[in-house]
């Protein structure tokens, strides 16, 4: 976004001290087949009690920004650009044992996939005792005393019980509401949720956003919720980022990112969910082919290939990010004439 | 229409009697039990697991029939066992009048033309060393559909059907993306010229703007050939687009069937209220006015299911008489069934799944 004539410096930044602060974080997976620009000059910041969704399909960079963030993208991947602070502090000025002692601790994460992401040779006491140990110090009778405490609070029935259970012995609801205890166990600032529902029954889903929604407000954590669904989104974020081949492409508040979508790539993307409040399959639109390679984004836009509005400065320039409202930014260079495109 | 004309050559006649009235799929009180073995440290135990235990629907020709519900809820059993991969512990798996289950095997083999299935998942259900045109052509051996000579230009015709380049016909599957993969596993299925195509969880693995790419090719083929379709899909978003009628089942039972507009307006069973419940809107405005029901737990095992009615221990408004007597399915209104002592009590508040909603 460097070569954006914006109105002020840092656009997707500004406002009030931040909890998060990413600035213009590019990272990439150094391949056989080549680079793949998973995350590209990605900006956004987020307040303390704040829920930001960032929204793509997948091979978006959704996640590797998540990854990004906390400097821990498994190889071959590598952060190659940008600025993260949190709190205020540049992450990656840090050294490794101090970004160590923040994830978990003030970072924290709730994986899509909790089956990988707990041991299955240890407890669910033992995973509680570990993170209590590792991070607060905490063992024996207190740290057991907490990891009872913080089952309860995530809803898991007869907490005392479940400390004894392996992770096969729990369904894939009770599995994620363990690794949220986990995750909230040390009171973190900042909670990243990657996907947290995407593997559950609907029913389930709703419990656990239930809970994910009530955590952040009561203990006034800032959250990241990276998700593919529009709904949950609506459901659950105050603001929205929506990522498209590695990049962010547009962001605003909630109702304002679904009254008044500017990115062709959002209004497309909201006219192709199925809705329950509609049917008939005439009210759904495609989108026509398919996201980019990431190994060989087209230049200009990367979405140019697939958008309706596409001119011949799309093919060639990378748009600029411009305001279209209070808070409201979007990447695209025909941004104006969006409202133009067909409900 | 050239592509169905030249399927229509090369496939089975159906049967030579005319299409009647009667219903394509006719299933009667199906179940299908899967034994288990437990073991622990002192010796086994045997077990049952009652994935679909007892349901009974009907698919029109030409129509589609929506089956949803949530994981373990027995709708892929029955979707297997609809198209004869899974044998029927008891009840009957009709098609076209005849008892699937009963057929000797030569039989059942030339029937199965008529009736195909799409897999969830098109990356573990494609051959990863065999190119497109053989994974589509494939079934043309089976079934022993045309010459060698002539199985290319079937196999183009196909691609072309549902939106594949035939001049990719010598790719693999690992060089298309998820979308494109769903839709060679869409061809290979209409390669035997089938009436009924049981699709299972069809877009659940693709992202949403090809999902929307996959169900409009599904409408469209489904207009061009005839195809009958029983839909099974765990998103009601998505049976929503496609089909009539809907059934929903929980644990092995079917709780309310009725047609789109009866079980997504007025909506009778506490589960399924629930699970409409539970699915987000993308709409801010919808989702504040909605007021949303949290079932609490989880679907209990099909081990050993409750008794009385499946969804009690997780039902709103069960009472007493819910938990010692199975509800049988019962018809409160014209063509919408329901298994629930309590289904008027239930329907009584307003979902409020949108303000104003365009009837179709």
């Amino acid at each position: 976004m460097a070569v954006a004539p914006t109105p002020a410096p840092q656009p997707w930044t500004a406002g009030a001290p931040s909890a998060l602060d990413v600035r213009d974080l590019s990272a990439a997976f150094f391949t056989r087949r080549g680079v793949v620009r998973a995350v590209d000059e990605v900006s956004f910041s987020l307040q303390t009690g704040e829920t930001l969704g960032i929204v793509g399909e997948s091979g978006s960079g959704k996640s590797a920004t998540a990854m990004a963030i906390l400097r821990d993208l498994p190889f071959p991947g590598r952060v190659t650009g940008g600025e993260v602070y949190f709190q205020g502090e540049s992450l990656f000025a840090r050294p490794e044992a101090a970004m160590r002692r923040i994830r978990g601790r003030q970072i924290a994460m709730v994986p899509q996939d909790s089956t990988a992401s707990l041991n299955p040779l240890m407890t669910v006491g033992e995973h509680l005792d570990e993170v209590l140990q590792v991070h607060l110090g905490l063992d024996g009778q207190a740290a057991r005393q907490r990891s009872v405490e913080l089952l309860s609070v995530v809803g898991l029935p007869e907490p005392e019980r479940r400390l004894r259970a392996y992770p096969h012995q729990l369904s894939g609801g009770m599995r994620q509401r363990v690794m949220i205890a986990m995750a909230i166990s040390c009171r973190p600032a900042l909670l990243i949720a990657d996907e947290p529902t995407t593997a559950l029954d609907a029913t389930v889903q709703a419990q656990i956003l239930e809970l994910i929604r009530s955590l952040s407000q009561e203990l006034r954590t800032a959250t990241i919720l990276i998700t593919h669904n529009l709904g949950i989104v609506a459901g659950l974020c105050d603001r929205v980022a929506v990522m498209y081949a590695g990049r962010v492409i547009e962001v605003a508040t909630r109702d304002e990112l679904f009254a008044n979508p500017r990115h062709p790539y959002t209004v497309s993307l909201l006219r192709c969910v199925p809705r329950l409040d509609r049917v008939g399959v005439a009210q759904l639109q495609s989108i026509p082919g398919q996201p980019p390679d990431l190994i060989r984004v087209p230049p200009g836009c990367a979405f140019a290939p697939r958008c309706p509005l596409a001119s011949g400065r799309c093919t060639r320039e990378v748009p600029a990010v411009t305001a279209q409202g209070e808070g409201h930014l979007a990447a695209c260079w025909n941004a104006a004439e969006t409202g133009g495109m067909s409900r | 229409m050239s592509e169905e004309a030249a399927l229509q050559s090369s496939a089975a006649a159906p049967d030579g009697e005319a299409r009647d009235r009667s219903p394509l799929l006719d299933v009667r009180d199906l179940m299908v039990h899967f034994p288990i073995q437990r073991t622990t440290f002192v010796g086994g135990r045997r077990e049952t697991v009652h994935a679909v235990d007892g349901i009974s629907l009907a698919i029109d020709r030409g129509e589609t029939l929506g089956l949803v519900g949530e994981s373990g809820c027995g709708k892929s059993t029955t979707g297997r066992t609809v198209v004869g991969l899974y044998r029927p512990t008891a009840g009957q798996v009709l098609f076209d009048g005849r008892d699937i289950a009963a057929l000797p095997p030569e039989e059942l083999r030339l029937l199965r033309r008529r009736f195909q299935i799409v897999f969830q998942d098109p990356f573990s259900s494609l051959n990863p060393r065999m190119t497109v045109g053989a994974l589509i052509g494939e079934a043309f051996v089976i079934h022993k559909i045309g010459t060698p000579a002539e199985r290319p230009a079937l196999v183009a015709e196909l691609m072309k059907l549902v939106g594949l380049r035939p001049d990719q016909v010598s790719r693999y599957p690992h060089e298309f993306s998820g979308g494109q993969r769903q839709r060679i596993a869409i061809a290979r299925a209409l390669a035997t010229n089938p009436e009924l195509v049981v699709l299972d969880e069809p877009v659940s693995a693709v992202d949403v703007s090809v999902q929307s790419q996959i169900l409009h090719l599904l409408a469209d083929l489904q207009q061009r050939l005839g195809l009958t379709y029983l839909l099974i899909a765990h998103d009601l978003a998505v049976v929503g687009t496609i089909c009539r009628r809907i059934a929903v089942m929980y644990l092995g039972k079917i709780v309310e069937v009725g047609t789109r507009d009866q079980v997504y307006q007025s909506t009778l069973h506490p589960y399924t209220r629930a699970l409409f419940s539970a699915v987000p809107v993308p709409d801010p405005a919808v989702e504040r006015a909605r007021r949303r029901i949290i079932l609490s737990g989880e679907v209990p095992s099909p081990i050993n299911p409750p008794p009385g009615c499946r969804f009690h221990t997780r039902c709103p408004i069960a009472a007493e008489r819910c938990r010692v007597e199975e509800p049988a399915l019962r018809e409160p209104a014209a063509g919408h069934r329901v298994a629930c002592h309590r289904a008027e009590e239930a329907a009584t508040t307003p979902l409020q799944l949108a303000a104003d909603r365009p009837g179709t």
